[in-house]
């Protein structure tokens, strides 16, 4: 199955979907050298991001998150790729800053018919997803 | 989104790599909002400084692109650092702490940024024009530039306004626009102002009555520009506003006019403002007294040395930028305050300076904006006139 969405940063990359059905910070939401998710009472707590298509609605938090995620991409611990609905300006920054592949506003929404532990293909420079 | 063909260029990495990754993190955001297009800016002032905030993610950040060659292509002045850069010593800060906070500073000056460390680039001579595109982080002096001074920036963070610098370039979009600047709600002011708490409280309230809207205020008569200061600060603290209007004062409040029809209004009265003040009210045993949230003009700075010659002011820590500090040391103002016993620090504030670390735990001071921030990182607080502060007659 294919889904379009709105390219924000471009690359290609492919890995398990993560999924979230709530907002996420970086700042203070993950630990930077594992990858894996630190906020408390977070539906993901304590489940690891590294290498995932981390899919969840939108980015909240401090704007320090933007480097987070630049932090875990030299350490090899960043997601692969982020799917968001409607992404915003920390979410966008980091990714841009990190090179990681980001796409919003799908067609279909990706909460609903991606299922955590799917196989996602993520081509961002094309502005689609395959799963 | 459309890129001219010297945008392109620069997206491609004909200027190099630090270039070309701004680029990228511009056209990312254009996308976000949409933006037809770049459009060229004129000066940026760059937040995202303090280690405390940084930490080693964001200096690695920084020291990468120096390192990629990154050097920025307008003015372009710094927000403030975790700490006074020559008497960190003196102000009990970690040498760890330092050691980074000075790292992050050379990655800076490596690129050409300007190192003011100051939250108010405006008081010392960076000052842009109205109807200026800028890029300005730092929700204060974006408040202030679009407000008071009539230039254009949307709230840049650090990354964004840093890109900007390099590139000379920001997304059209928001506060740009013509439409982008236009009144969304009206605030009636039923109240005297007189002190500058005053103010500070009045847009404390607006910004979280009006949250991310445009007001056009009316029945303030008259600011300084302290008091504008102020407003600034508190009214993106507490909702995130980037730019308002007062009728007879901002330079764009009469061409708002024809907008105002319709609008939603609300009306602060004085109960409305004393209540925002008592919010922070806490009875503090031995609070350090913290003036300079935003730092302090040299205006500021005298009246603070004129009432510690009264009252004494064991307590005070008064934070300021250096272009301020050296006409207050040529005026005798610095050591007239700290010849009280007060001390007067540059390039911090006690907002992003590493005030746990430091071993602080209760703040008194006459700014929301620090008040807001230090009582959500767990510090007690109290908001009072600074002649309170320093135990004079209210």
């Amino acid at each position: 199955m294919r889904i379009r969405g709105r390219r924000i940063v471009g690359g290609y990359a492919e890995g398990e979907a993560l999924i979230s059905p709530t907002p996420f910070s970086f700042y203070g939401g993950v630990d930077p050298e594992t990858g894996v998710v630190t906020e408390r009472g977070h539906p993901l707590e304590g489940e690891s991001i590294v290498d995932r298509v981390f899919i969840f609605p939108h980015g909240k938090g401090s704007t320090v998150g933007c480097y987070i995620l630049y932090r875990m991409r030299r350490r090899g611990t960043a997601p692969a790729a982020i799917l968001n609905l409607e992404t915003e300006v920390i979410i966008a920054t980091g990714c841009a800053m990190a090179g990681i592949p980001l796409l919003d506003h799908l067609e279909v929404n990706p909460l609903e018919v991606i299922r955590g532990g799917d196989h996602v293909r993520v081509n961002a420079d094309e502005g689609y997803v395959e799963i | 989104m459309y890129l001219t063909p010297i945008e392109e260029a620069m997206l491609e990495g004909e200027a190099g790599e630090a270039v070309a990754r701004a680029m990228g993190l511009l056209v990312a955001l254009g996308e976000v909002f949409e933006a037809e297009g770049l459009i060229e800016v004129e000066s940026a002032h760059v937040s995202g400084v303090s280690y405390k905030n940084l930490g080693e993610a964001g200096l690695e950040y920084l020291e990468e692109q120096a390192e990629l060659g990154g050097r920025i292509r307008i003015r372009a002045t710094l927000n403030p650092a975790g700490m006074d850069l020559r008497r960190w010593r003196e102000m009990g800060v970690p040498n760890s702490f330092a050691e980074g906070q000075l790292r992050v500073i050379e990655a800076y000056r490596r690129m050409g940024v300007e190192a003011t460390c100051t939250c108010t680039p405006y008081l010392i001579g960076h000052r842009p024009r109205a109807g200026s595109q800028v890029a300005w982080a730092e929700s204060s002096a974006v408040a202030y530039v679009n407000s008071v001074l009539g230039a254009r920036t949307n709230r840049e963070t650090g990354p964004t306004a840093l890109a900007s610098a390099m590139t000379g370039r920001a997304p059209l979009y928001g506060y740009r626009l013509e439409e982008g600047r236009r009144p969304t709600i009206l605030v009636d002011v039923r109240s005297r102002l007189t002190s500058r708490l005053d103010y500070g409280a009045l847009g404390y309230l607006i910004g979280e009555v009006a949250g991310r809207s445009v007001p056009y205020i009316r029945g303030v008569r008259s600011a300084s520009i302290e008091q504008l200061k102020a407003l600034s600060a508190a009214i993106a603290t507490s909702g995130g506003i980037a730019l308002y209007h007062i009728e007879g004062l901002t330079p764009e409040a009469r061409e708002m006019t024809p907008h105002i029809g319709g609008l939603e209004r609300i009306v602060v009265r004085e109960d409305s403002l004393e209540e925002v003040v008592e919010r922070f009210h806490g009875e503090l045993e031995d609070p350090v007294v913290c003036l300079g949230c935003p730092h302090c003009s040299l205006r500021e700075l005298m009246e603070a040395a004129r009432l510690l010659e009264r009252l004494g002011g064991e307590r005070l820590w008064a934070f300021t930028s250096r272009g301020v500090y050296e006409k207050a040391e040529r005026l005798g103002i610095v050591e007239a305050i700290e010849g009280a016993g007060g001390r007067v620090y540059r390039d911090t504030c006690m907002v992003v300076a590493p005030l746990r670390e430091m071993g602080w735990r209760e703040v008194a001071t006459d700014s929301f904006k620090a008040a807001h921030y230090l009582s959500s990182m767990g510090f007690e607080v109290r908001v009072a006139p600074l002649r309170e502060l320093l135990g004079g007659e209210p």
